[in-house]
């Protein structure tokens, strides 16, 4: 695998968050505000973490990915795009009913989407399966996943949580996308989830805490949870709903609501200007 | 995998995805009920070789009772696209269904019960083909089309109809989807009259399958032994087997009276 530097990747998350605005514009439907939290730890885990390879999608040693909150599509298919799993133009169909972009990830129509999910609470229980798996037939690959803030309500969460630690799955890091809304406010005023790292630590995991906006935090956090043994890691990732397009930000609105044209071309100029920023820089 | 059957279901279908088979066994009443979704969205839609093995099912659970005693898991399994859903007679068909669902790539939902159930079925010359049904024993003036551990009941019905005169087809279907369209047909343009028998809710299981096949290919009168749309209770096996209408005698009164719905008196 080839290192990539900070500077490329925030490139790459730039663009990512490019086509979550124009897959979900001409969807006129899904859900950009989760995607723009998540877009920075997906795309430090496909261009800088992950072992996997674009041309052979199903290679059985590759790194497994789960995202857990399957509603956040626009960007795993934006990475996915990005990385030469299928073609960006694509990207474009996403949600039409000609396309093999579903709504939520689907393993059997889309190349490079490892689990189908979309059912909160089920796609880290998957991603524990596949760890085990990997224990059971002596495989080096890592399983990696994203979870909602908000699926911590889901009582399935916790139940995986105790297996992977019951199953010491230290071949498994968990990504908590934790951008303090859900679709009907702040976690804490619906349904508080907190104190989230006390109860992962309780449940036994190794438990980190990461800036998931910053690049560099989010690859040390990654390199601590390779070097940790015995236990599955969480990296509790702070992040912004919305990140990167100023309106959407911390929004609750923003979570499953599509952009107009005025509101998309607005979002591309502000995405543009950090692209233009990057490439002075 | 503990108490935790949700996430049983999702972990096998993860384990799945990776190349395993991955058998996932619990209770019918909490794998079909409980984790329905689990079993929907992570395995059959992404149509995963996970084999469901749902133990304890039917009334026939006995003393534990309603809470636990699957009546609807067949309804409910059956609805799954990419589902097979296999309810075996006795121990050698479980015996060769366990391995044809190994054999099978996908989803497998496997019915199995409790209670020790006679054996019907010698193991040397049994042959279990998926999908289809087996006819154990010939008669053109009814055929009773069965399932689990009322297939024995339906020879023991069929044993005493003979007694009568009458003379009974018996079908055991340990296949219920894909459900032996063509079996089921012969047997209705033959007899002209079906009897289901079912340790589970009349409605959904096998009866409405049959009935499905019935209606769309060759409808002829039809009645459903089987649990009359009511929760079970705490019993002994056979005493609930009694009553709730689920015996030998049950499926012969079932008989005579599709006989005479097939003669036009009903």
């Amino acid at each position: 695998m080839k290192k990539m530097d900070t500077k490329a990747l925030k490139k790459y998350a730039v663009r990512v968050r490019k086509h979550i605005i124009d897959e979900v514009y001409n969807a006129s439907s899904g859900h950009p505000g989760g995607s723009l939290s998540c877009t920075d730890i997906l795309t430090v885990l496909y261009f800088a973490e992950m072992r996997v390879d674009p041309k052979q999608p199903l290679w059985e040693d590759r790194d497994r990915f789960v995202l857990s909150k399957g509603h956040c599509s626009p960007a795993l298919y934006g990475v996915l795009a990005e990385k030469g799993f299928f073609p960006k133009e694509d990207l474009l169909t996403f949600r039409k009913a000609d396309s093999y972009l579903e709504g939520h990830p689907s393993m059997r129509n889309v190349p490079g989407v490892d689990m189908s999910t979309g059912s909160l609470g089920q796609g880290i229980s998957a991603a524990v399966g596949m760890a085990m798996a990997g224990k059971l037939d002596n495989k080096d690959y890592r399983v990696y996943a994203i979870l909602g803030d908000g699926e911590l309500q889901e009582g399935e969460v916790w139940e995986a949580s105790m297996a992977a630690a019951h199953y010491k799955l230290d071949n498994l890091a968990v990504f908590l996308d934790y951008n303090g809304l859900q679709i009907d406010g702040k976690i804490t005023d619906v349904l508080s989830p907190e104190p989230v790292a006390d109860k992962f630590k309780a449940f036994g995991w190794n438990v980190l805490k990461t800036d998931g906006h910053d690049i560099e935090k989010i690859l040390e956090a990654l390199k601590q949870a390779k070097d940790c043994k015995g236990k599955p890691t969480i990296i509790i990732a702070k992040t912004i709903k919305g990140k990167g397009v100023s309106y959407m930000e911390n929004q609750a609105g923003w979570h499953g609501s599509a952009p107009n044209k005025e509101q998309r071309d607005q979002a591309m100029a502000e995405l543009d200007k950090v692209l233009a920023e990057l490439e002075v820089e | 995998m503990g108490i935790a059957e949700g996430n049983m279901m999702a972990v096998a279908a993860g384990m799945a995805s990776c190349g395993k088979i991955a058998f996932a066994s619990t209770f019918a009443v909490f794998a079909a009920g409980r984790a329905f979704e689990q079993i929907r969205n992570s395995i059959c839609y992404p149509n995963l070789n996970v084999k469901v093995c749902a133990t304890h099912a039917g009334l026939s659970v006995g003393e534990d009772g309603a809470s636990h005693q699957a009546i609807e898991d067949i309804a409910v399994m059956r609805v799954l696209p990419n589902m097979t859903v296999i309810s075996p007679a006795d121990a050698v068909e479980t015996k060769f269904a366990v391995k044809a669902a190994i054999e099978h790539e996908g989803p497998v939902y496997l019915r199995l019960g409790r209670l020790s159930v006679p054996v019907i079925y010698n193991e040397s010359s049994y042959k279990f083909e998926l999908g289809k049904g087996i006819e154990l024993a010939e008669g053109n003036d009814a055929a009773i089309i069965a399932t689990g551990l009322m297939v024995n009941a339906a020879l023991e019905a069929k044993a005493l109809l003979q007694q009568e005169g009458i003379n009974a087809r018996v079908i055991d279907i340990h296949t219920i989807k894909p459900i032996d369209v063509d079996m089921i047909v012969k047997a209705a343009r033959e007899t002209g009259a079906i009897v289901t028998a079912e340790e589970h809710n009349i409605i959904g299981g096998l009866g409405s399958a049959v009935a499905e096949v019935l209606s769309e290919n060759y409808p002829v009168p039809l009645v459903r032994v089987g649990v009359q749309d009511k929760f079970g209770k705490s019993g002994k096996p056979d005493k609930l087997l009694e009553m709730y209408g689920l015996t030998a005698s049950d499926i012969v009164k079932s008989t005579k009276a599709v006989l005479k719905k097939k003669a036009g008196k009903l």
